[in-house]
């Protein structure tokens, strides 16, 4: 029966958190290779970021216990106070920059080639923060992936060199805190720049009236 | 009678920038739709059937002119507003399905029922009975790229009922299928029209169409040219077919 065609226009659209967080997990799925592109992106830039700034926490705490005389790290000796040089930041600096731009192109490629389909979501009653979120849950889900997986070869990288430094003394001293916390933020970082390269393209395409989101060709 | 006229479009003007030059897709469009009714819009390409479908289906604002949905002047309508009016109260067919790629017929079918608030086990119920109503019971775990171009119609058929619209607005649905999957469609739009008293709205230069239609309107250059009744699209195709 054709409803309520007497009522009037109402406001109440909804897309509930768990539906949106399951069809960006399945869309992400889907399209698993293209995916793991995009993640191999933000993995590589942070598992340089946790190589050096992990690899420096290391090398300081060992330096506190040993004196710094008897220890030459892998990657610099100009290091400051701090342990790590600015070689080391400028590198890390470049990398994230390098993962960016990567991830700003992988998600601009992302979101126009589903131009077709953000605007039938749209003809289907999807509001614009609709779209937006799914592209950024997605974006957030792959920054998550790609950090976590980039931390850990970071640190993984980082304690086998190390190690090749300072033998089985690093395990004693090793500084847990510090790595975790550097972990954290690299997570968090990761995370934050893939949501950051998402937003402009997806708010663009979210803000398009879907006739003409369905009329782009790509 | 007022509350019949489910459509009213009143000097509807679409500008479209091209550079430095302004294209008139339409030109000052006036048309009432009754509720229940079986409508064909008729032209070649570029005579502005597919910006007029845009223009009624709240896809598209118009440069100039007022469009009146049961009443309501789309104008004046916030974001909320058009998506609910999107969702709940249109239902739209493509020439290209525009299904989503990485859902299930069955997801695809249910994507408009989340957004109005159903829960899980009603969508997937109605769902279920939606693609056995167009016939296609037996997929409703495929995805499209496993279903033929007829199947992928029926499930954007099925999804355009998917929260019982009083229209369905159809852009040359059976412009990408074969000759007799196309009658297919255009039967199954037709039972469903009568069945559910919903008004389709079908922008198309398919002439299988008429046989179905209550009035065809005819459009060219941005203008409607004519409107005829069945009976009188009737005599036409019998004088069509007499030469």
């Amino acid at each position: 029966m054709a409803n309520d065609s007497q009522s009037g226009i109402r406001r109440q659209i909804q897309l509930p958190l768990s539906e949106a967080v399951r069809i960006s997990f399945q869309s992400l799925k889907i399209r698993f290779w293209r995916s793991l592109i995009t993640t191999a992106g933000i993995l590589l830039g942070i598992a340089f970021l946790v190589a050096v700034v992990a690899g420096a926490e290391i090398s300081r705490s060992l330096k506190e216990v040993k004196g710094t005389a008897e220890i030459q790290t892998f990657m610099d000796e100009e290091e400051d106070t701090e342990g790590v040089s600015a070689q080391q930041i400028w590198l890390v600096v470049m990398s994230l920059i390098v993962c960016v731009v990567g991830i700003a192109n992988s998600m601009l490629m992302a979101v126009t080639e589903r131009f077709r389909e953000i605007g039938t979501m749209k003809c289907l009653g999807a509001l614009d923060r609709f779209v937006v979120e799914l592209f950024l849950l997605e974006s957030g889900f792959q920054g998550l992936a790609g950090a976590l997986a980039g931390a850990l070869i970071g640190l993984i990288a980082t304690v086998l060199l190390n190690l090749k430094d300072y033998g089985l003394d690093l395990f004693w001293n090793f500084p847990l805190l510090r790595v975790l916390i550097v972990l954290f933020f690299a997570c968090l970082i990761g995370m934050i720049l893939a949501v950051l390269g998402a937003a402009g393209p997806a708010y663009r395409a979210a803000k398009l009236p879907p006739a003409e989101a369905m009329r782009v060709e790509v | 009678m007022a509350s019949d006229i489910v459509i009213k479009t009143e000097g509807v003007v679409k500008e479209y920038r091209m550079g430095n030059n302004i294209l008139q897709a339409l030109k000052g469009i006036d048309l009432e739709i009754g509720r229940g009714e079986y409508i064909s819009i008729m032209g070649p390409s570029g005579s502005g059937k597919s910006t007029i479908f845009n223009m009624i289906g709240a896809l598209d604002r118009p440069t100039r002119g007022t469009i009146l949905i049961d009443g309501q002047d789309m104008a004046k309508l916030d974001t909320f507003e058009v998506a609910w009016l999107r969702c709940n109260k249109i239902g739209y067919i493509f020439q290209s399905f525009n299904l989503i790629t990485v859902m299930t017929a069955l997801e695809n079918v249910t994507l408009p029922m989340i957004f109005a608030g159903l829960s899980e086990k009603d969508r997937n119920k109605k769902g279920t009975e939606l693609l056995e109503r167009v016939g296609l019971g037996g997929r409703i775990d495929h995805k499209p790229d496993e279903l033929s171009g007829g199947q992928m119609q029926r499930v954007a058929i099925a999804r355009a009922f998917a929260n019982d619209p009083s229209i369905i607005l159809a852009d040359e649905p059976t412009a990408n299928l074969d000759l007799v999957t196309g009658r297919e469609i255009i039967g199954l739009l037709k039972v469903l029209n009568e069945q559910q008293n919903v008004t389709v709205i079908s922008a198309t230069h398919d002439l299988k169409m008429l046989d179905v239609s209550d009035r065809v309107v005819y459009i060219r250059d941005g203008l409607v040219e004519r409107i005829r009744n069945r009976d009188e699209i009737e005599i036409e195709i019998g004088t069509v077919g007499g030469h």
